[in-house]
């Protein structure tokens, strides 16, 4: 599976990578196609599409220490313009 | 005297106090809806009937629909390789008018299991499952279950052994989630409708398991 990041970045809006998965390393699960971007259709502005795709973090990832069982695994659906090269 | 007992004075029959009156005024939301309803039923665009139509239609989802979906994966194994690959086209197939939602199915074994949650809001399968448990929309929810899983699934009484992977699916943007629970040891002599009555709405979020049928 390849290998990604999520960027470390903080806009406001109607933004759907949550919190917890910023910086954090992740691997792509599958690519789920193109969608327009929530965060302009949120607000009603003519939306760039971006594909979206399911990232798999392992629990040892997210919460480090703090993990319950590291080998858990949460997916988060994260759209293209997040993700950068890991 | 009828002030005698002073402290049952604010109780219902059955003991329990009464509801307060919801007096409140609206809240803007409240006011935006309300506003936006009777714009477009002003402009032509929906008729109240429509409206109360889409309500209904609603209201008449619920966890049997997935169930059905369910314990039709569990007898048909080409009818679970199709909803494990587009669940929203088997879904459709089987009948189920969901509109536009995008679904995945995904399924627990012996090896995995799967929990459904929404960080950001409550994105869940209104379109098959009906309307979420409250329980699902709440901050205690939405933030341990990406964080413990294992200790909310106790919560909800299923203890998984160590062995078992959790994979916890956040519904953060434009897919939705059904679980496919395991199919009960014992329930081979089930006909369709009999295991669909096994599958619970909480197990096909995840946070319960199939039922086991008596006597099994």
């Amino acid at each position: 599976m390849t290998k990604v990041r999520i960027k470390t970045m903080y806009p406001p809006g109607h933004v759907r990578a949550p919190f917890y998965i910023r910086g954090k390393e992740g691997e792509i699960e599958r690519e789920i196609g193109p969608f327009g971007n929530p965060e302009q259709l949120a607000y009603g502005l003519e939306a760039e599409k971006q594909t979206l795709y399911r990232v798999r973090f392992s629990m040892a990832e997210l919460w480090a220490e703090a993990a319950e069982a590291p080998g858990d695994t949460v997916d988060v659906e994260v759209y293209a313009h997040w993700l950068e090269e890991s | 005297m009828p002030h005698d007992h002073h402290d049952h004075e604010h109780l219902s029959p059955s003991g329990h106090p009464f509801r307060a009156d919801n007096d409140i005024p609206l809240t803007y939301w409240q006011r935006m809806e309300i506003a936006v309803r009777e714009l477009l039923v002003e402009k032509g665009h929906l008729t109240p009937a429509e409206i109360n139509a889409q309500i209904d239609a609603m209201d008449a989802r619920s966890p049997a629909d997935g169930a059905a979906v369910v314990a039709r994966a569990w007898v048909d194994p080409e009818f679970k390789t199709r909803l494990l690959a587009n669940a929203s086209e088997a879904t459709r197939a089987m009948g189920f008018d969901i509109g536009p939602l995008n679904l995945i199915a995904v399924e627990n074994t012996a090896e995995i299991h799967n929990i459904i949650v929404c960080t950001l809001c409550s994105c869940y399968p209104r379109n098959l499952l009906g309307l979420p448990p409250d329980w699902y929309k709440t901050r205690a929810y939405r933030s341990r279950a990406v964080k413990e899983p294992r200790k909310v699934l106790r919560e909800f009484g299923v203890e998984l052994p160590k062995s078992t992977q959790i994979r916890v699916h956040d519904s953060t943007a434009d897919m939705r989630y059904v679980v496919i629970p395991a199919r009960p040891e014992g329930t081979d002599g089930l006909d369709e409708a009999a295991l669909a009555a096994l599958v619970t709405r909480d197990s096909m979020i995840g946070t319960g398991l199939a039922r086991v049928p008596a006597g099994a």
